[in-house]
């Protein structure tokens, strides 16, 4: 069997549009995930790049069960054990949330004012009924100390901190009940510069120390080509490339992710940017175009992009795209 | 007022600029001592993280800021017209009719978030028109052909739609793009731009830079860009001042910052920031967090974090201004 933590088939996730009328009429989806499959390794960081309103966050939160998937399958392997995670109810589900956690975008909002950082940082424990009484706080101290955290301080309430030291305080809330998978979701991208690079160095320090999974979800690409082993890029719904982090960066194969790449802006003022530029606007995702979806902005659309749905398929070990022209298109990555 | 010698170039000279602000827990520094001038159609961009003051020094050029914010006696703040007339703006009452006219017509400016920006119960155009009708006399017909031309210029389909839209039916790229029409629609010769690419994604932010690029050539304007984003700041930047806790710690052009970093906190920034030139690797992080705008260190501002602190100078006295060369300066020790 292969080494792989979460295997993610044919997720889908739409969420009903509810009509105003008395007898309703046709109900309407938002399709905001629509068929999605992958892999994540144990022990790698799975970066999801894409524009807000792509599904990335969506992704995140229906592999952690935040979110009810609409279909698919996500199996969940647990030792020798593989869980489907789309079966779990009720007792079961809440016992397995144990092995998942989440770290938030925004360490101002996510965590409770009126809880000392102790009780914040012991709340999976407690609520998981993992530990009990003294072995709680030896955990948290433990935790807290991993997580770089001065323990003088775990007496004290969040709006004494600092953005960095509360994102550390996140940290350590989802690493304490011991999980084997993280969602990173946007959870640097608050953060000034400086501290940005603390945090994500802990992470990568926690990861080799734990063997933690991660997926990894921003919209900063310097930062998930920084953190990722593979990169999965996400459009209206849908992967449309998915491969390890140099290749994806280096040379792309699906016109989406050239147009991402040509856009980051290169801290070097000697090389002027020049970007593709896509036509239009992202379609929404309650009518998604026919055929490929990024057809009506690619700059290299043929007339089988319009009516043909390009299959996901695996173009080179690793590298899997969604184009009906990887294989003739000369695509430029970022150098 | 002592007679200086001004900058025929330039377009606003701000000198010793101090901003505090009254809180319950103290007084705030926030601007503290920041000189600098902006010349005729360059883009000087601003970086900084939270706490820097790069906004608060801005919202005091448009005299934007809130009651509690004291500025200093001594600051200066020279509005240069083309005409060669001079005004003080710190000499201006905040509602007075001359300020109105630099505020929104002569400086013009874009915020980070184009959603709250807006009112939601107007149109875009009837937004434009009243900007263009507060600063001008002209009847409501011209006032909306403005608007429409504008909303053409920053590259809107079909203006003579949209500009009987609302803020809500905009996407984000298009909402950045009708702020910059407000803005521009009044031809100012600055334009304050505070993170207006922030929110946005890769690819419309690429959008806007390039047609910021462009506007400025075709309307020769000169534009003030804040940002954190040091690779925003490479692509749109002539000159770059790094400030830190409300000081100014080093300026020179984009190519002298970049590739030259003299003072050790740009240096650490430039190092903090993942690089796409080589994938992977640990990245140095600045130790420490930025202090607390009520605890301001003494001495260098930096000092706290800084790897190459000199032991009993740093921490007690304020480094002077040491020339690099004609455009590249430092506030530095170790420069000197």
């Amino acid at each position: 069997m292969s080494d792989n933590l979460l295997e993610i088939k044919n997720l889908k996730v739409h969420f009903p549009i509810r009509s105003k009328r008395l007898f309703g009429g046709t109900t309407r989806y938002v399709k905001a995930v629509d068929g999605v499959s992958f892999y994540i390794e144990k022990g790698e960081t799975l970066g999801l790049v894409g524009e807000s309103g792509s599904g990335k966050t969506t992704i995140g939160r229906s592999i952690l069960r935040a979110i009810d998937p609409t279909e698919g399958q996500v199996t969940f392997k647990l030792d020798d054990q593989i869980v489907d995670l789309t079966q779990l109810q009720g007792r079961g589900l809440r016992a397995f949330r144990r092995y998942m956690q989440l770290i938030f975008q925004d360490p101002y909002a996510s965590l409770n004012p009126r809880m000392t950082v102790r009780d914040i940082i012991a709340e999976p424990l407690v609520a998981s009924k993992l530990a009990k009484g003294k072995e709680v706080d030896e955990r948290v101290r433990e935790t807290a100390a991993l997580c770089k955290l001065n323990l003088e301080y775990l007496r004290r309430f969040p709006h004494a901190f600092s953005g960095g030291q509360r994102q550390r305080i996140g940290i350590a809330r989802a690493l304490i009940s011991q999980p084997q998978f993280i969602v990173c979701d946007e959870s640097v991208s608050a953060l000034d510069v400086s501290i940005q690079a603390e945090v994500l160095n802990l992470l990568m320090d926690l990861q080799a120390e734990f063997g933690l999974t991660y997926l990894f979800i921003a919209h900063d690409l310097s930062v998930v080509a920084h953190i990722s082993s593979r990169v999965a890029v996400m459009y209206l719904g849908q992967f449309v490339e998915l491969a390890p982090t140099k290749k994806l960066f280096y040379s792309p194969r699906h016109p989406y992710t050239e147009a991402l790449m040509s856009a980051i802006p290169k801290v070097n003022p000697d090389i002027e940017m020049t970007p593709v530029h896509l036509k239009g606007e992202i379609p929404s995702p309650v009518n998604p175009p026919p055929g490929c979806r990024f057809h009506t902005r690619c700059p290299y659309v043929q007339d089988m992009c319009r009516t043909e749905m390009p299959q996901w398929q695996e173009i080179e070990t690793r590298h899997f795209v969604a184009c009906h022209f990887a294989d003739t298109l000369t695509l430029k990555g970022t150098d | 007022m002592t007679t200086e010698q001004t900058d025929w170039d330039a377009l606003l000279e701000v000198q010793d600029l101090k901003v505090s602000f009254k809180t319950d827990e103290g007084i705030i520094l926030a601007v503290n001592g920041v000189t600098f001038s902006v010349k005729r159609g360059q883009t000087l961009g601003i970086v900084g993280e939270s706490g820097s003051g790069k906004s608060v020094s801005t919202k005091a050029i448009m005299q934007l800021l809130p009651r509690t914010a004291v500025v200093d006696k001594e600051s200066s703040i020279k509005w240069h017209r083309e005409d060669g007339e001079i005004t003080e703006i710190t000499q201006l009452k905040k509602t007075s009719r001359e300020m109105r006219r630099i505020r929104g017509g002569e400086i013009g400016m874009i915020f980070q978030e184009p959603m709250s920006s807006f009112s939601p119960v107007h149109t875009i155009g009837n937004q434009i028109i009243e900007a263009v009708q507060a600063h001008g006399q002209v009847s409501k017909k011209q006032a909306r052909e403005v608007a429409i031309d504008m909303l053409d210029k920053v590259g809107i389909s079909n203006p003579s739609v949209r500009v009987d839209q609302y803020s809500f039916e905009l996407s984000g790229g298009m909402r950045q793009r009708a702020m910059i029409a407000v803005a521009l629609s009044m031809n100012p010769s600055l334009l304050i731009a505070d993170e207006p690419t922030t929110s946005l994604d890769v690819t419309i932010q690429a959008q806007i830079l390039e047609l910021m690029n462009q506007l400025q050539e075709d309307l020769k304007m000169a534009i003030i860009f804040i940002t954190h984003n040091l690779g925003v700041i490479a692509q749109v930047a002539d000159e770059v001042e790094v400030m830190y806790l409300g000081q100014i710690l080093e300026r020179g052009t984009a190519k002298e910052v970049i590739h030259q970093p003299q003072h050790p906190y740009t240096r650490s920034l430039l190092r903090a920031i993942p690089r796409l030139d080589h994938i992977g690797g640990r990245l140095t992080a600045i130790s420490g967090d930025i202090p607390s705008p009520l605890e301001r260190p003494g001495g260098c501002p930096f000092h706290t974090r800084c790897e190459q602190v000199i032991p009993g100078v740093c921490e007690t006295q304020i480094p002077a201004l040491t020339r690099i060369s004609s455009t590249h300066t430092v506030h530095c020790f170790l420069a000197e």
